[in-house]
């Protein structure tokens, strides 16, 4: 998981270089040491270069939604280790991990789901915790995003999900497998109902979540840099023993093949996606029939 | 006569927990008399029944990969009649790797999708060992519209290690396109059945095996990834992939107690690369009965995505418990 590496958490940044903790950073895309504070103001995006910083799912919905408008839904799902991944001989626990990613995260599970306003525009909000089990989709993260579809279909507005995984849970097995089918089933009746989906895909989006979900969108949004991709790159490496370019896989790759609609910078994805929803949600819809 | 040469190559690429079976079977072929024969038979029953019932999951992962297991055309070529194949994916490419095609089944007309790994060396790189590309999902979806159009029941046969890691494969959106065939499954309004007959692999498989009635192999395996990558990921050592075997739950039997498939289909005495034509029509059965299914109207669409949508499993807290596990 070369993306581990690359990005470390803007939490660790302080600690892990020898500038004092929280006032300087050091941008992870042009080295430059920056004011910490400036780059916080503007919504973990470098002042400089543009970086991309990993933020929590929390903030990333504080910054898309009207302030104090989001209200959670869903927070009572939590993993439930249905195959007993417990392997004694290794040391290895899922259990073990899921606590471990709710000490890291304060989440219940890898995905928030909840109601919100966007530009007074009612719409269910979504976003992926990497610092749970690296955002990857078990049966929670499954049934959750199928209920916030069932949110948005119930009460006709749109579903935004701002979307990030390392892929399907391997802990889970087979049935993470699975979410793959219900969800890619739900954003169907989305479809069906004529309520918009829009997936934001930001770093890392890859594997089981863009093979279904991530990879639907009415319109699907990316944040500059993000990787976005099936297979692995590394796994593609080894398997074709070959060294691919920086930029295969990224939000820019795939919006050259014709797989993104617009590459959005964070700071302009509340007014971008206030524009989009203006247009299709079923309520303005109407109200522009009307007027 | 190319049987006896068959046989030879068949004790060359035995599975290591096979060798006292071949060596039994062989002497079986060596046999003089009724009496000796009968004998040798019954030996060889018993052994084969004590192997079989202590296979670990990373065998059963082997043998599941076997090298003479029958591939998806051994199967329809036998269970299928008048098999008219089509290609391409009117956009870019035809994906070797995923057949498609219409044929009868006992008179029924059935639309067919399946991944094909090839036998000889030739076929297994000309068809990427049954690793389709977006190309290969995009024919498939193309024939799921054909189905629906046209009323007919369609069958899918399963058969691939992954779909195809490739720069191209990239390019050209395998993630969107497994999303797609994932999106139309779910609610076709034709009958769909899904039949694992070697290797289930990850959302390659799962591409094409979203159905009303999902039969399994009993020596099949069914995985969110191979063993081998699953160690790699987890323990960063593909060696424990015997670890990991077991404890991904990969058997048809562990599946079928997930209610991730419908039904575990049999196969004949050591399993279905001893006997084609036998692993062939037990499978037969199996179609026949869904089909039969299809008559008595037992397959909805809303049944299906209500399984679906049941798959997984989680804890609920009441809101109570969640509140102060928050705070």
């Amino acid at each position: 998981m070369s993306f581990l590496k690359r990005n470390r958490f803007v939490s660790r940044i302080g600690r892990s270089s020898n500038i004092r903790a929280g006032l300087w950073l050091k941008c992870h895309g042009c080295k430059q040491v920056v004011y910490h504070k400036d780059v916080q103001e503007n919504q973990m995006v470098c002042t400089l270069c543009g970086y991309h910083y990993k933020i929590k799912a929390s903030q990333r919905i504080d910054y898309i939604v009207d302030p104090g408008s989001f209200q959670e839904t869903h927070a009572n799902l939590r993993a439930a280790n249905p195959l007993g991944f417990e392997i004694a001989e290794l040391d290895y626990s899922y259990n073990a991990k899921i606590e471990e990613g709710r000490r890291k995260s304060g989440l219940n599970e890898a995905i928030i789901t909840g109601f919100a306003t966007l530009e007074n525009i009612r719409t269910v909000i979504g976003a992926m915790e990497f610092r749970f089990c690296g955002a990857s989709m078990g049966s929670v993260v499954g049934e959750k995003f199928c209920r916030a579809a069932d949110d948005a279909v119930r009460e006709r507005i749109p579903l935004v999900m701002i979307c990030s995984s390392g892929g399907a849970r391997m802990q889970e097995g087979i049935l993470a497998l699975m979410q793959m089918a219900k969800t890619a089933d739900a954003v169907h009746a989305m479809n069906d109902a004529g309520v918009p989906y829009i997936p934001i895909l930001v770093d890392p989006t890859s594997g089981g979540v863009y093979a279904s979900f991530a990879g639907l969108g009415d319109i699907t949004i990316a944040e500059p840099g993000a990787y976005i991709g099936f297979a692995g790159k590394r796994l593609i490496e080894g398997a074709l023993k070959v060294k691919l370019p920086d930029d295969f896989q990224t939000a820019e790759y795939q919006y050259q093949n014709g797989f993104v609609d617009i590459i959005s910078p964070r700071t302009e994805l509340r007014p971008l996606l206030g524009r989009l929803l203006r247009y299709l949600s079923p309520q303005e819809r109407l109200a522009a029939a009307e007027a | 006569m190319a049987e006896p040469k068959k046989r030879r190559a068949g004790a060359d690429q035995a599975l290591p927990f096979e060798k006292t079976l071949v060596e039994i079977e062989e002497r079986l072929s060596k046999a003089q008399t009724d009496e000796e024969r009968s004998a040798i038979a019954a030996e060889l029953d018993k052994e084969r029944r004590k192997v079989f019932e202590s296979l670990t999951p990373w065998q059963r992962v082997q043998l599941a990969r076997h090298p003479q297991r029958p591939r998806m055309l051994d199967f329809t070529t036998r269970i299928l009649e008048d098999f008219v194949e089509l290609h391409g994916d009117r956009a870019l490419a035809d994906d070797p790797a995923m057949v498609t095609g219409i044929g009868r089944f006992q008179g029924q007309t059935v639309c067919v999708v399946g991944q094909q790994k090839g036998t000889t060396t030739d076929e297994k790189l000309q068809r990427n060992f049954g690793m389709a590309g977006p190309e290969g999902y995009r024919k498939a979806l193309r024939i799921f519209d054909m189905a629906e159009r046209f009323g007919l029941p369609l069958l899918t046969f399963v058969d691939t290690p992954a779909a195809h890691p490739g720069v191209e494969a990239e390019q050209h959106g395998q993630g969107p396109a497994i999303a797609r065939n994932l999106w139309a499954l779910t609610r076709l309004r034709t009958p769909v059945f899904c039949a694992i007959l070697s290797e289930g692999g990850s959302g390659g498989a799962l591409g094409i095996a979203v159905g009303d009635w999902i039969a399994m192999l009993e020596h099949a395996i069914y995985v969110i990834c191979p063993p081998e990558r699953c160690a790699e990921i987890l323990w960063r050592d593909a060696e424990r992939k015997e670890i990991a075997a077991s404890a991904m739950k990969v058997t048809a039997y562990d599946l079928k107690a997930l209610g991730v498939i419908d039904s575990v289909v049999g196969e004949p005495p050591g399993g279905a690369h001893k006997d084609h034509a036998g692993a062939a029509s037990i499978l037969g059965e199996e179609v026949e009965r869904f089909l039969a299914g299809c008559r008595e109207g037992r397959w909805k669409p809303e049944l299906r995505r209500e399984k679906y949508r049941k798959m997984g499993a989680w804890i609920e807290d009441d809101a109570e418990t969640a509140r102060q596990a928050q705070a």
